[in-house]
């Protein structure tokens, strides 16, 4: 069935079956392969992407339900000649080992500046009307992106630089 | 995943007769639940009514009587940040915040994460029996790995326990479930009367109909008190719940106590709760009344006393 969307900023027209997620259609129908397939199941953060501002797992909803939505992927946040601030305090602070992880990392670390800005609370908020940044705030948030290499400390630091720097 | 067809519904009732009108359809909201159970093939929809785009189920606003009505596509992440609950139900934005990762909290809705379904690790194993994937072929967890399973309100057909933060708090404050049907009519469910025991027929989780839809959730005038949601798990982050303590602690001494972690629906007993008085333990003792744990998961017992005190602490 047919189906349009905003891919980092340029429409899209798709056919698709209507099984395939929104990161089959991102990576196998339009060849962005910078959101990854871990699990498949919602348990690993490495195919987050922000879609209408908000980071999601895109591994757990379908391409068919997101008509007119607009879909933010880390090739959308910057380039190799133009790092997004969050990619290039990723490299400065070694937040990666193997990078399997790192673009759904990145992609949430963007979305939990943001978060932390909007006075969401988490977890480890002891004041839900007092939300501040903080390493433990951070460490909470980015609870659903799992790095197998355990580049945690690291990328704790790059958001921290981030964050300070903003 | 099995093949299925898709529609967008515009509405709370075209949504219920989309679903009555195709045998085996289902809806599907934030999809973070059905979707990971379609690619076990564990859930086998042939046809989906997507509830996305259904206009005026979305809100929260403030009820007649001083409460809150929750729409059925309000997400996880927004009505824990909701100031009006963040304030008057407390218990609710911690539950919520206690669950999941964000990622999935910015898609999960109230609707879907009521009828998410048991983490049961045989009935997300195909190759297994389970009564409730597959009613009748028998339960693999009594006999099985059910340290994680529950121990009160158990039957010899299932053993299995609603994973739900949110309904554990949405019981301890009395919340309705507001349904509407395929002919357009509508229905309140008492949260206590929403989710079921499993008797023998545990692949029922709710009393909710297969095409009736949920519109809202409402909640009483707030209680006032103290609000807590202590949740115990295997690590500090992103797991179920083991066990868990919704708590409403009144100015006047008088307590509500729901529990999570234990059955197959939010466990309180409102009789446990007079209880409070003489201290945390008769609270526990009352409550725990008739448990028949296994021998893997005995240690909840215990477990739920301590969780319980270390919240009213
Ligand atoms: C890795 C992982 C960790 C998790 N951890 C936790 C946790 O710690 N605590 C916790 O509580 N939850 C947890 N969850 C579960 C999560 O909260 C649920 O998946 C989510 O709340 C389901 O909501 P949804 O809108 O995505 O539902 P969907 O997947 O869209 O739907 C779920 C069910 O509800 C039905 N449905 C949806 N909307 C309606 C409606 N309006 N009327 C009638 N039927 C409807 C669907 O047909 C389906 O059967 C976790 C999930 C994952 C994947
Ligand atoms: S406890 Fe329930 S869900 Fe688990 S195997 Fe037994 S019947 Fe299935
Ligand atoms: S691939 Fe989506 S969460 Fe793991
Ligand atoms: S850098 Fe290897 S998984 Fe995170």
């Amino acid at each position: 069935m047919p189906v349009s969307f905003t891919v980092n900023g340029q429409a899209t027209s798709l056919t698709l079956d209507p099984r395939v997620t929104l990161l089959d259609a991102l990576r196998e129908h339009m060849a962005l392969t910078g959101s990854k397939k871990g699990c498949d199941h919602g348990q690993c953060g490495a195919c987050t992407v922000m879609v209408n501002g908000q980071r999601i797992n895109s591994c757990l909803t379908l391409a068919v339900m997101h008509e007119g939505d607009e879909v933010t992927t880390i090739e959308g946040l910057g380039s190799p000649e133009n790092l997004h601030p969050m990619q290039a305090a990723f490299v400065k602070h070694d937040g990666f080992q193997c990078g399997y992880c790192t673009p759904g990392q990145i992609c949430s670390s963007v979305a939990v500046l943001k978060e932390i800005e909007a006075g969401i609370p988490s977890h480890v908020t002891a004041d839900l009307d007092q939300v501040a940044f903080s390493d433990a705030e951070v460490r909470e948030r980015m609870s659903g992106n799992i790095c197998r290499c355990a580049a945690y400390p690291n990328i704790v630091a790059a958001i921290r630089d981030v964050h300070d720097h903003a | 995943m099995r093949q299925f067809t898709y529609e967008r519904a515009s509405s709370p009732a075209e949504a219920a007769a989309a679903v009555a009108k195709a045998p085996g359809a289902k809806f599907i909201a934030g999809g973070t639940n059905l979707l990971d159970l379609m690619k076990l093939e564990i859930e086998r929809p042939t046809h989906l009514v997507d509830v996305n785009r259904i206009g005026g189920i979305d809100a929260i606003e403030a009820t007649a009587d001083g409460g809150l009505r929750i729409g059925a596509l309000v997400r996880n992440t927004a009505l824990a940040a909701d100031a009006r609950v963040r304030k008057d139900y407390a218990v609710l934005s911690r539950a919520l915040l206690a669950g999941a990762s964000g990622q999935l909290r910015n898609k999960a809705t109230t609707a879907g994460n009521l009828l998410q379904r048991t983490r049961c690790p045989y009935f997300y194993d195909p190759a297994r029996p389970c009564n409730k994937r597959d009613p009748g072929t028998g339960c693999s967890a009594i006999e099985g790995f059910s340290r994680n399973l529950a121990v009160i309100g158990v039957s010899d057909a299932c053993i299995a326990t609603h994973p739900s933060d949110m309904a554990i708090a949405m019981r301890v404050l009395d919340a309705t479930v507001e349904t509407v049907s395929p002919g357009g009519q509508t229905r309140s469910i008492p949260i206590a009367e929403f989710h079921r025991l499993p008797g023998d027929t545990p692949q029922a989780d709710t009393t909710l109909k297969g095409d009736e839809l949920i519109t809202s959730v409402t909640l009483p005038k707030p209680l006032g008190g103290r609000h807590v949601y202590r949740k115990v798990r295997d690590r500090a982050s992103y797991a179920f719940a083991t066990v868990s303590v919704a708590a409403v602690i009144a100015a006047d001494g008088k307590a509500r106590f729901a529990f999570g972690g234990l059955a197959h629906k939010p466990w309180r007993v409102e009789a446990a709760e007079a209880e409070f008085g003489r201290g945390t333990d008769a609270v526990a003792e009352a409550a725990l009344a008739g448990a028949k744990p296994t021998k893997d998961n005995a240690f909840k017992l215990p477990l739920v006393r301590r969780t319980l005190a270390a919240a009213v602490a």
